[in-house]
This record gives structure tokens, sequence and C-alpha cells, in this order.
């Protein structure tokens, strides 16, 4: 049997993510920062499901990624020490403020709809911001950890070594990618592309857009809240920044950058990206400025993305 | 009581007339060229940051003069070398693009400026109270709501009356049939860039008199008048100047009662008109 290209590239990526932990350490990473980029790659890409293949700009995906976050935080700190718990209440959390707010905005296009993403994300950061007392305010939400994971017959102990919680974070990942890919490839997935190049095209044959859209939103705020439980326990904290705008524009910014339109886009995205604000940051005051001039870089010279530039013979 | 409501009703209006005088700026150039500009905030603090600088120089009075036109020829430039290249593109890139500018002027305030708060004065007469009873009405602040009207009145002047001002609401509606009717459709972008830019940094010299200076001042202030725009509607700028006065008479009356909710009000009252009249309140239905 012949092998694909994209077969080929399926399993490397997955070859790749799954032996990081084991050689990271000698190109001069640390396992830390690997499981960084898988979590913000998941961010990136779940926001994606939504820009890059139904057509939708969410620039306020961070209200929810930090519903994800401040759920488990709030959670293990105040309720249960319990990392799946934690998980749940993240994901109910975000996807029950993305259903009531996608009813309100779903029949918005365009820049009105990016901007009501926009402008709605900033409530959950003023509530997280204000609620001193509950959400430790502006100094975030310190004073509790991840909890070891309790799988039966053994303790998955995610705590105290760095590599099992790699491991943690793959296990969602893949899960949440695997799920996602299987939603591209059904009919609904294929009715989503539809909305994507013709809208009105796909309203006279009859499909039901704004009910598409408002699947997608929530499929793509589901996956963003589950990679923000993932943030927390990253950090074991919550930092009120995670659901600033900042934050949307990050995974925007990953996404374009990795390439929009190919499915493993936003992880490259994401990979490039944690790499050189970890090093930047660790360089430099001035971090803010690089970031913004690597905005404007990208924007200009390199709006299809890594992987859009790979493509382009076969793009259309 | 009455006293506290009529206070925090004051100001309310006062921060509304100050949204409004942002909202238009971004409202203008959003129109015109279908750009967030995202931006908006940072050359809001590069207005005041100038003024602050040209102060001891040409005084309060010249600042107020010199800072917003300095400001305006920086956007300008802006838009010349970067923005032009991105219309009729996807939004999303204009919106990515604004993003990183305004990362870069907020480090850059701070880089120059210093991180610290820095006091801006304004003339001894204007900051005194002008009645004891009423203690909240100081000279600036009147004089500020003053400016913010005439500001929006020679706004709507210009917008009514002038060539550029027809052409500019022409194209609005159709940059097309303008553009084929021999304006040239480059420059009145770059003008009416140029023009949102000035109201960015006046709201700047504004601002800087009455919350003192901050790198993240603009940051601050660029979330409520985007606020503005969707609750007034898309499209319209009368819409604007209601949604920035409502949504600052909206904050200060919540001062009164529930104070730590003044920010997230506003946000509860867009979810509210979205609801009940998506296009905003004076938005024309069908255009966005």
């Amino acid at each position: 049997m012949e092998m694909s290209p994209k077969r080929g590239a399926n399993i490397l990526i997955w070859a790749v993510l799954l032996t990081m932990p084991y050689w990271i350490n000698w190109i001069g990473g640390y396992t830390s920062l690997g499981s960084r980029v898988m979590v913000l790659a998941l961010a990136a890409m779940s926001l994606n499901f939504l820009l890059g293949f139904t057509g939708v700009l969410s620039f306020g995906h961070a209200a929810y990624f930090g519903l994800g976050v401040y759920g488990m935080g709030l959670t293990i700190k105040y309720l249960v020490p319990s990392t799946v718990a934690g998980t749940a209440v993240g994901v109910v959390a975000g996807a029950a403020a993305a259903a009531v707010i996608g009813l309100l905005i779903v029949r918005l296009r365009g820049i009105y709809f990016a901007m009501a993403t926009i402008a709605f994300g900033q409530v959950f950061y003023f509530i997280a911001y204000r609620w001193n007392t509950v959400t430790g305010g502006d100094d975030g939400l310190s004073g509790w950890h991840r909890q070891p994971i309790d799988l039966g017959f053994a303790a998955w102990d995610i705590l105290g070594s760095d590599r099992a919680f790699y491991y943690w974070v793959l296990v969602c990942f893949a899960g949440a990618t695997g799920i996602m890919a299987a939603l591209l490839h059904s009919p609904f997935g294929r009715t989503l592309l539809a909305i994507r190049e013709n809208e009105r095209r796909a309203r006279f044959l009859g499909i039901p857009v704004d009910r598409h859209i408002w699947l997608s939103w929530m499929i793509s705020c589901f996956f963003v809240s589950l990679a923000g439980t993932l943030y927390a326990l990253l950090n074991n904290f919550a930092d009120p920044h995670d659901l600033r705008w900042d934050q949307s524009g990050d995974f925007v910014i990953m996404a374009v950058l990795g390439g929009m339109r190919a499915f493993w886009g936003p992880l490259i995205g994401a990979a490039i990206f944690v790499v050189l604000q970890d090093y930047v940051s660790s360089q430099t005051q001035n971090w803010m400025s690089f970031i913004g001039l690597f905005f404007v870089l990208v924007v200009v010279f390199f709006p299809r993305g890594v992987l859009g530039i790979l493509h382009r013979p076969s793009s259309r | 009581m009455t006293q506290l409501i009529l206070f925090n009703l004051f100001n309310g209006l006062i921060i509304g007339a100050f949204y409004a005088l942002m909202a238009l700026g971004l409202s203008l150039i959003l129109n015109l060229s279908g750009v967030i500009n995202f931006a908006h905030g940072g050359f809001l603090a590069i207005g005041a940051y100038l003024a602050y600088t040209l102060t001891p120089y040409v005084g309060f009075w010249g600042a107020l003069a010199i800072a917003p036109f300095l400001t305006a020829v920086l956007g300008l430039i802006v838009e010349r070398v970067l923005i032009r290249r991105l219309y009729g593109r996807d939004p999303l890139y204009s919106l990515l693009l604004t993003f990183g500018l305004a990362f870069i002027l907020e480090d850059g305030t701070r880089y120059i400026w210093g991180p610290q708060t820095l006091p801006f004065s304004v003339p001894d007469w204007l900051s005194s109270p002008l009645s004891s009873q009423f203690f909240f009405l100081t000279g600036y602040r009147l004089f500020m709501v003053g400016l913010v009207v005439a500001a929006v009145a020679a706004l709507f002047l210009i917008l009514s009356r002038t060539r550029l001002g027809m052409r500019i609401r022409a194209g609005t509606l159709d940059l097309e049939t303008v553009s084929t009717l021999g304006v040239n459709v480059r420059v009145l972008r770059t003008l009416n860039f140029g023009l949102g830019i000035y109201l960015a940094g006046l709201a700047g010299v504004l601002a800087a008199g009455m919350l003192g200076l901050q790198p993240t001042i603009g940051s601050a202030l660029i979330m409520p008048s985007f606020v503005a725009i969707i609750v007034g509607g898309l499209g319209s700028l009368p819409g604007t100047l209601l949604g920035g006065l409502l949504i600052g008479v909206t904050a200060g009356v919540t001062t009164v009662f529930v104070p730590s909710a003044s920010e997230a009000v506003i946000y509860v009252m867009m979810g509210l008109v979205l609801l009940v009249r998506p296009r905003g309140l004076l938005g024309e239905e069908g255009r966005f």
C-alpha cells in the first residue's frame, strides 16, 4: 500500500509528540515548555475549528479559555481536590457561557461578530479581576496545585513528575483533536466548509446556517475551555490575564502563523510562538514590542502561514 | 444621597463623552475602511504623552492644539506604510496588525516616558471647584464636556458640509461607486484615518488631565469604546455618540449602588441590546 503524504505527516506528528519528553532537553528545551506548547496548540486548534473551518472570526476565545482556568483552580481550591472534577467544572463553565453568548451573537457576521466576541470576552476578565474574595483579583488564584489522578488500580502522579503531566496533556490533546478531526470529516464538518466557502449558497441549499455556526462555536469553545483547564494545571495558578483580550489575540496569531486552512497549522504556530515568547521574554524587558512586531511581520509577509505556503500547489 | 447620585451621573456623562470621542474615531475608520483599529488606544496614549512633553514649552493650550495634530500625523504614516496594504482583505488581518501595533505603541510609551504614573497639570483656574456644595463641578470637567461637544459638533459639520465629509459619507455607503465617480479612494481613506486618529489624540490630552498619565491608559479605554459602537449600532455615527453617553451614564449610576460591577455592567447592557435589537440602537438593518 502506498502511503499518502498526509498519512505520513500524521504519523510523524504523533511520533514527535509521543517521544518529546525524551529528547526535548537535548535541544535546549524542558518538559514543561513542551506541555505549554501542547496546551496552547489545543487552544489554537479549537479556535481554528471556528476560524479556519467555518470561516467565522472570533477574537474573544480567551474568555472561555479563562473560564476553564478558573473552573479548575476554584474547584481544586474550594470544592474537591480532584483534577478530574476540576476539568469537568472548567469545561461545563466554559461551554455554558459560550452557549448563552453564542445565542446573542450568532446572527452577527464578519467584523461585527469579531467585535462582539472581543467585547463580551471582557466581562469575565472584569469579574475575575474585581471579585477579590473568590478569585484573588489582580494577584490571581494561588494556593492550590494539581492533584494526582486516581485510575482505580494506580495513581497517575501528574503533580510529582513533569513527564507524567506531559502525558496527561497529551491524552487530552489526542482526545480533543481526534474528535475535532472526526467532526470535520463528517457530513456536519463538510457543511461547515460549505458555509465558509459561500454562506449565501449554503443558505439557499436549505442549510440552517445560524444553527451550524452556533454548534461550531460551541464545539470550539468547549475544547478551548478544556485547554484552559490544562493551562491551570500547568501553572498551578490562575491569572486574570489568561482571560483578557491579548490572550485571544495570541490564539489567533498562532492559528494564522501555522496556517489556518490546515488541521495541524495551529500546532506549528503555537510551537513557534511559545518558543519565541519564552526566548524573547528571557532576553529583554521590551518583549511586548517584539511580540507586536512579530504580529505585524506575520500579517505583512506571512499571511498564509507555514503550512499554507507548503500546501500552495494543492490548495485549490 | 441625591448629591451622590448627581455626582456619579455627572461623572458618568463625562466618562461617556470621552468614550464617545474615542469611539467616533474608531467608527469613522471602521465604516469607511472596514478596519477595527485595535491600536486606537495606543494612539490615545501617544497623544496624552505628547501633550505632557509639549506643555513646558507651549503651555496647556498649545499642547492641546498641537499634540492631537502630531498624533494624527503618526497615524497617517502608519496608514500609508502598513494598514493600506490590508484594505479589501479578510478583516482578520487588519485586526491582527493593529493588535500588534497596540502592543508596540503601549510598550513604546513605556520605554520613552517610563512605567510610572506622571502628573499632568492643567491651568489652576480650571482645576478648582466652582461651588462648595457641588464640589465635583470643577472647571476642568465642565471644560472637558464643552470641548467634547465642540469637537463632536465640528466633526458632524465637516461630515455634512464639506466636500471631504460628503465623500467620506458616500464612501461609507458605496465605495466602489465613489471611486468610479473619480474620487481618489486611497487618499480619502488616508485622510479619514488621520481624522479618526486626531480624535484619539484629542481624547488622549483630555484623559491626561483627568486620569493622569500611564502607559496603559489607552488599553483601559478601548474596550468601552467597542461596546459604545455596538450599543449604538455599527455604521451609525450618531449611534456611536449615543452609545458612548449611555454606557458612561450607566457605569456612573452603577458605581453608586454596586461599585465593583461598574465595569461589567456595560457588557450586560450590550447583551440586552443585542438580544432585543441586534443591529444596535441606531444601526441600519442588514449593513453588518
